[in-house]
């Protein structure tokens, strides 16, 4: 009895001295390190597929990088004399962190979660995204921002574009216009869409991206081929040019033994970039037709056996990643493609279609978009001039989009950076086959059309689809399930109503 | 008791009953006692974020309550949760039973006691979340549980145990008796020991079958542990929550049919209804009251009865 | 007596039967579990099933550890808040027990009952107040809220006050008295040791139930860094771009549940005989 006692409260006690050391003890530093170490590793293993070509072209991207960052350097420095010396970045994850790391003129890494510009030390806070979180911590924040000690404000938050405008309409992002940008000039060759995720209710663009995340629609090669007759991109999109001609090669490739889709969840994103007004009308939800339309072609396809109604991200849904591929295509934008659908054909064999090149991209029935991260500033930052620099630089400045684009594999958000990728062939991927697929993203990027966006898109998207699958399977008929619907949308936000 | 002299020595030192009563007082009232006052008052009130505004709080009386009974939704989450916990209760105190049955009967002389018993308390030291990813992950579509019940014709392709109330709901029991049943075996079997030996023995020399000795002796003086076992259980299975969260990724789905009364609380919190959620917690706090106390009539009429 | 013997032998082969079948059943899935955990994400996507171990752990487990989750950290979070509230939960509960059992005083026998009837009042039901006033008293992010609340622990108290009743003499503490030990002498150096079979057994309830505990810690931490366990192993159940790899989730599971199977298995002996041992005493 001693013996067993004394070897549990050993234990204990070893528990009980490490407790306070480690719970008082910092430990922001070591938690960011694993997190910065795997993006930096993505992106390596994402660029690798445009390495090759990156060489020949990078002295060219590397002179006009050099040029435009000395006439901005040289602004930063001037102004931010009597500016804030700390700047502080709200973000959830490192993948901002590492552009400007890599590409912003000025700065210099100290550690995982800070930096230098000049004299002033920049502060990444990362809070995950997962459970809100990083949406609860912003909430908290920012509304008491302009009364924070110097240090401690927050200069730059980042968003998502599914939640872009609860900040947006509110008065803790700052309007760009207040910090000296003149959006019609400086953000002329930015795409549209991008601008309307971040555009108040008053006109005022609150925010800008450098990212454009315009998506398509991804194919299987060998089943194009064999379903089809053909794996040309622009006869396979004639083949899924609008949802009839989609539903009709659905059937096909049922019949050829293959998955149109993985899941319903796949297409749910380009019927609802394309609806016809915003889901919230003041506090009312309205169902949108194109919305009514995803639901009934989707009971459809998966009565007929056409497609699944898994989760994204479920291994379920990416079953079709893996060679030879049991589903016909996939919707996504290019960094589905760099950095989710396997390894690219120069490196490892993983068993992947993207390993073989097997993927091909056309631009689907509908555009649509998909991602993307907006900076915004926040209201109360002491250093506006640092802020508007950052913003400039990282969303317009031709040479670090160029940069990134071939570096990152982000789609940049500049029309004149895609015109140039499309036409080039910088912009050839190996993962499809070779196939340049900016000239899709950058016909797409010109379509979508993001007028129609609410705050509460993202609580509402999820709620509907969650509701909706339990129509597909059967579990509900369609009045449950949209009452369901109903139900959980006003658990996350109690003042709507529904007609 | 014994004498006038100890018993006033002890009244001198019982001082150091409300000394040593204090940190659990003290812990008690801060973090249980105020959260558990400002909860009931929270649910007198309107008080939710809309989008960065707070609304309220103003006080509306039991409108909160009115709410939540109007829905049907909580009569609906209540069935769930008791469901779920007795077709994974049942199974647990029959098998633990049985196993502490056989395990204390010396005329069996069951080889390998230890391995045994290491290998069913086992699962009750794996995380929850953890088993509950396991569990997902294994019966996925793509699973293998579910790629083994194919090739043996026990399923069809298409068939999806995330999809199917039945299948859900026997997962999440199944889960629970797993984690449990090793637990209640050994606390069973503690009882069992406990009793003394030579009443089995007197059993035996009357010539008692094993069956009769169970049910004659051992049941009745089992009582105690049995009731023990019981209110714990039930306590835990109205808190019933990493399960089902983690299986269903809080959805509790197929159409909310395994959404538990914890998981509806947690989903008032995320979206911090303070209101509502305040609400909900008061009406958990009753029907626990009232279980409780049901449970603890039963067993004190019982024993009245013996 | 043949008869007898027979029905013996019958009940004894049913006795092994069910156990193995049992055995078999609490057993499978970590089988299933490791063998998983050695497969390519791909081999994983396109074979359900394998019975044989495949070649990818390390590289599993070399993704996971460089992954966007501080998997070691989260593991010395769950040691950490674990163990302080086995120490500090067994500890003051036999305290709080020992008070009501050794002396009596003016509110004891309401104490008492109100102890046991606050011991059914589930802790999530006041979760919304305790998260609240933890914001106020600028606890969020720490193990404070999930360590201290472990020192009030009435079912702990409720173990111990039975156990006190069949156990503790009162003569051996008026035995202490005459010899002049003051009465928290008396209690860490008397009480506590003849406690330690009661208080090992619940010292492992209560680091399970806190090392399994995954709703107020959700609640409560929001740094990555902070994380126990189990709401690391829920942000993978609704995985997004960056860990949807199915190697890595099963090397996340069999990395967060072996070392307890590990360290299960050398102090089972102890864990099975305590917990055994232990019961609520008549």
């Amino acid at each position: 009895m001693k013996k067993r006692m004394s070897t549990l409260m050993s234990l204990a006690v070893v528990a009980a001295m490490v407790a306070p050391m480690a719970a008082c003890g910092s430990s922001t530093a070591s938690s960011a390190s694993s997190a910065a170490s795997s993006a930096a590793s993505a992106s390596t293993a994402a660029a690798s597929s445009s390495a090759a070509e990156e060489t020949s072209s990078s002295s060219s991207a590397a002179e006009e990088v050099a040029a435009s960052s000395t006439s901005t350097a040289a602004s930063t420095s001037d102004a931010g004399a009597d500016e804030g010396k700390v700047l502080n970045i709200e973000c959830w994850n490192t993948e901002f962190q590492s552009r400007i790391t890599d590409h912003y003129p000025d700065y210099q890494k100290v550690d995982d979660t800070t930096g230098k510009i000049g004299d002033v030390t920049v502060n990444w806070i990362i809070t995950p995204s997962d459970d809100n979180a990083y949406q609860n911590n912003l909430d908290s924040v920012l509304p008491e921002n302009e009364s924070a000690s110097a240090d401690d404000k927050v200069d730059i938050f980042l968003m998502e574009a599914d939640y872009a405008l609860k900040y947006v309409n509110s008065d803790v992002t700052m309007s760009m216009k207040d910090l000296g940008i003149d959006p019609d000039k400086d953000f002329a060759d930015q795409y549209q869409y991008t601008k309307d995720i971040v555009t108040d209710s008053d006109g005022n663009m609150k925010g800008a991206s450098w990212q454009a995340c315009s998506a398509g629609l991804i194919y299987n090669r060998a089943i194009a081929k064999e379903v089809l007759g053909t794996d040309d991109p622009d006869e396979v999109q004639k083949a899924v040019s609008d949802w009839d001609t989609f539903n009709e090669t659905a059937k096909k490739v049922k019949d050829a033994g293959y998955k149109m889709t993985a899941t319903v969840n796949d297409t749910y994103r380009v019927y609802s970039n394309n609806v016809s007004a915003p889901w919230v009308d003041g506090t009312t939800v309205k169902l949108d037709d194109n919305i009514k339309k995803w639901v009934d072609d989707s009971k459809a396809m998966v009565d007929a056996g056409e497609t699944g109604t898994d989760e994204l991200w479920s291994d379920a849904w990416s079953a079709g990643f893996a060679a030879p591929g049991n589903v016909f295509c996939y919707f996504g934008p290019a960094w589905l493609i760099n950095f989710s659908m396997g390894a690219a054909p120069d490196q490892d064999d993983d068993g992947s279609v993207a390993h073989e090149g097997g993927w091909g991209m056309c631009v689907g029935p509908q555009s649509f978009y998909w991602g993307g991260t907006w900076i915004a500033a926040a209201t109360g930052t002491d250093n506006p001039t640092l802020v508007k620099d950052i913003i400039l630089t990282m969303t317009t400045d031709e040479g670090v989009l160029k940069d990134i684009a071939m570096k990152d594999s982000d789609c940049v958000n500049n029309k004149k950076v895609l015109d140039e990728l499309a036409n080039s062939d910088d912009g050839n991927n190996a993962i499809l086959g070779g196939q340049n697929p900016y000239k899709q993203l950058a016909a797409g990027a010109e379509k979508v059309d993001m007028s129609n966006i609410s705050a509460y898109d993202q609580g509402l998207n999820e709620s509907f689809q969650t509701a909706m699958g339990d129509y597909f399977t059967g579990n509900s008929d369609y009045d449950t399930a949209y009452q369901a619907f109903v139900t959980s949308a006003q658990e996350k936000y109690p003042e709507l109503t529904f007609e | 008791m014994s004498s006038k002299k100890s018993s006033s020595r002890i009244m001198r030192h019982n001082k150091y009953g409300y000394i040593f009563l204090l940190p659990f007082m003290i812990v008690f009232v801060i973090f249980q006692l105020i959260p558990l006052i400002s909860t009931i008052y929270n649910s007198f009130f309107e008080n939710y974020m809309s989008g960065l505004m707070q609304i309220g709080p103003n006080f509306i009386g039991f409108a909160n309550y009115a709410k939540l009974f109007s829905s049907g939704e909580i009569e609906k989450y209540t069935a769930n949760t008791m469901i779920m916990w007795i077709a994974g209760f049942i199974p647990q105190i029959i098998v633990s039973l049985l196993l502490a049955a056989w395990f204390t009967d010396p005329s069996l002389r069951l080889k390998g006691q230890r391995f045994f018993k290491t290998v069913i308390y086992l699962p009750n030291l794996i995380m929850a979340s953890a088993f509950a990813l396991l569990f997902f992950t294994l019966f996925s579509t793509v699973g293998p549980i579910h790629s083994i019940a194919v090739n043996l014709g026990w399923i069809d392709q298409s068939f999806d145990f995330m999809k199917s109330t039945a299948s859900v709901r026997t997962l999440i029991a199944m889960m629970n008796f797993l984690m449990w049943f090793g637990n209640t075996t050994l606390l069973l079997m503690s009882g069992m020991m406990g009793i003394d030996q030579s009443l089995f023995e007197a059993a035996e020399v009357d010539g008692a079958t094993a069956t009769q000795i169970f049910w004659k002796i051992t049941m009745p003086l089992l009582r105690p542990i049995f009731v023990y076992v019981l209110i714990t259980s039930l306590i835990g299975g109205l808190q019933m929550f990493d399960v089902p969260q983690i299986l269903t990724n809080g959805d509790g789905g197929p159409a909310r049919t395994t959404m538990t009364l914890i998981m509806w609380l947690n989903k008032h919190l995320y979206s911090k209804n303070y209101g509502l959620a305040g609400a909900l917690s008061v009406i958990l706090l009753i029907i626990t009251g009232i279980l409780s106390i049901v449970v603890f009539k039963l067993t004190a009429e019982k024993e009245v009865k013996a | 007596m043949e008869k007898e013997k027979g029905s013996v032998h019958a009940r004894r082969f049913i006795a092994y039967l069910v156990l193995i079948i049992l055995t078999v059943l609490c057993l499978v899935w970590f089988y299933i579990l490791i063998i998983n955990a050695t497969r390519s994400k791909n081999d994983l996507r396109v074979n359900g099933f394998s019975a044989i171990p495949s070649t990818h752990l390390m590289e599993n487990l070399n993704n996971l550890f460089h992954g966007t989750q501080p998997v070691l950290r989260g593991m010395l979070n769950s040691i950490i808040v674990a163990g302080c509230s086995a120490f500090l939960g067994t500890y003051f509960s036999t305290m709080t027990a020992y008070a009501i059992h050794a002396y009596r005083f003016k509110g004891r026998k309401f104490i008492y009952t109100f102890i046991l009837a606050i011991m059914m009042i589930p802790t999530q039901v006041s979760a919304l107040g305790f998260v609240d006033l933890m914001r106020k008293m600028k606890l969020m992010n720490n193990f404070i809220p999930l360590i201290i609340p472990s020192m009030a622990a009435p079912v702990v108290f409720f173990y111990m006050k039975q156990y006190m009743d069949s156990n503790l003499p009162g003569s051996l503490i008026e035995a202490a008295r005459i010899d002049g030990a003051s009465e928290f002498h008396i209690f860490n150096r008397i009480v506590v040791p003849l406690m330690k079979p009661a208080i090992s057994v619940q010292a492992i309830f209560t680091f399970v139930s806190s090392w399994n505990n995954y709703f107020i810690p959700s609640l409560i931490l929001k740094d990555e860094n902070m994380k126990t366990l189990p709401v690391l192993i829920a942000e993978l159940r609704s995985a997004d771009f960056l860990k949807f790899d199915m190697g890595q989730v099963y090397a996340m599971i069999a990395f967060s549940i072996f070392p307890v199977i590990i360290v299960y298995l050398f102090l089972s002996r102890n864990i099975v005989g305590g917990v055994t041992a232990g019961g609520v005493k008549e």
